[in-house]
């Protein structure tokens, strides 16, 4: 019997190898056969969840009160020191300096990632913005993001701050940033569905002590991760309970 | 019972005033008019028993707040209790978290040096296998018009 890996669509591009040597690695240790399935768009990923088709996900905290209040799942472990925040920009030329300087009717660039999306509509709030009063300018990634700002196709931009972070330089020089989220606990989340729910706490072991051997901490290297550690379920509670009250 | 506020505490002139708790006790408060800005990015988060005991407080709830940590976990989240805010906003907050729905509002806080800040708060019940096992509070940047709003709407609700 194999099992279904999948990984946010949100992933970097530039990590789609990592994600598969990581499968390997983890059949290896484990035995178990899983085929690790990328999907580009949110639509199809939850089309495969609600089908039950999903055994083990790096989800989108978004995704996680679904996936453990309708689907039965439980954390395993999250990538360690690192957390999901999220960066308005606007062009460097543009004279605002404060988002309580914005005006409604702005035109918006953001991705579909959809943790990032609410972090920085909450940060738009004091400027009275809101899904409602500005125009989406919605974009594949956060280089076409910053591509609207710089061509003046957009006003505002909200960006995953690692991805604003790995712009060229060149690129940032052009850029302003008015708020950068300090949140720290809202991050991405290795789950378990129901079906191997039995080996949880073997392949959450398996994780944690990953970055012990110079393998593992290879494969982990080609994921940009130090290691992982382990989610306990209050943590992750808790977290969707965060994710509750900003949805509001 | 929360401990009333020491004047040593407070920075700038101020205002005295006994409040009226929820639980009804009362506590001896002092007040200044100096505003600390909410920070941009953050959120201040905390974590209350289901009888409003603080049992979990972030860093920027720390920072803001002006308490220590070990000051304020256990201790009812009252401690922040502004004179500006009318009870009628604690009492609607209490009655739709109770239902077990979200709880959302505009709130003057008080910090321990007598000074404020505007937070808009969010509150949900936490559901444990069913049970309430307590609530989550976290607050963000406010709208500075939606403030002037409840400047204009709070001492008409006294």
């Amino acid at each position: 019997m194999s099992f279904m890996f999948t990984v946010s669509p949100d992933f970097a591009p530039d990590r789609l190898s990592g994600w598969y040597i990581f499968n390997t690695w983890l059949q290896k240790q484990t035995g178990i056969a899983i085929h690790l399935e990328m999907y580009s768009h949110y639509q199809s990923l939850h089309e495969a969840i609600q089908a039950d088709k999903i055994d083990l996900i790096y989800a989108n905290p978004f995704d996680a009160a679904m996936l453990v209040r309708e689907k039965g799942f439980l954390p395993l472990v999250k990538a360690e020191g690192e957390s999901d925040e999220a960066i308005i920009a606007v062009n460097a030329d543009n004279e605002v300096t404060d988002v309580t300087q914005l005006a409604p009717g702005i035109r918006l660039a953001f991705t579909e990632d959809p943790d990032v999306r609410l972090m920085g509509m909450i940060m738009l709030e004091p400027g009275d913005l809101d899904a409602g009063n500005i125009v989406p300018v919605l974009s594949d990634n956060y280089v076409l993001v910053a591509k609207h700002l710089l061509k003046g196709e957009a006003d505002v931009g909200i960006f995953l701050a690692e991805a604003y972070d790995n712009l060229s330089s060149m690129i940032k020089k052009q850029l302003k940033i008015l708020v950068r989220s300090q949140i720290s606990v809202i991050h991405h989340s290795l789950m378990i569905g129901p079906k191997l729910q039995d080996r949880r706490a073997e392949i959450q072991q398996v994780l944690i002590d990953m970055h012990n051997c110079e393998k593992g901490n290879g494969v982990l290297t080609s994921l940009g991760f130090s290691g992982w550690q382990k989610i306990e379920d209050e943590e992750m509670e808790f977290m969707i309970d965060l994710m509750d009250t900003l949805n509001t | 019972m929360i401990a009333d506020m020491k004047p040593e505490d407070i920075v700038g002139d101020y205002k005295e005033v006994t409040l009226k708790l929820y639980d009804g006790t009362s506590r001896r408060v002092l007040y200044t008019e100096i505003e600390t800005p909410y920070p941009d990015g953050k959120l201040i988060v905390s974590t209350t028993t289901p009888e409003g005991i603080i049992s979990h407080v972030n860093r920027a709830f720390v920072e803001m707040s002006g308490y220590s940590e070990a000051e304020l976990i256990g201790t009812p989240h009252s401690i922040l209790r502004h004179p500006d805010m009318p009870a009628a906003a604690f009492k609607d907050l209490w009655d739709t978290v109770a239902k077990g729905e979200k709880w959302q509002g505009f709130v003057k806080n008080l910090r321990k040096d007598g000074g404020y800040y505007w937070v808009k708060a969010t509150v949900i019940p936490n559901i444990r296998g069913g049970e309430l096992v307590g609530y989550t509070s976290v607050r963000r940047k406010p709208s500075p018009s939606k403030v002037d709003e409840c400047i204009k709407l709070y001492p008409t609700l006294f």
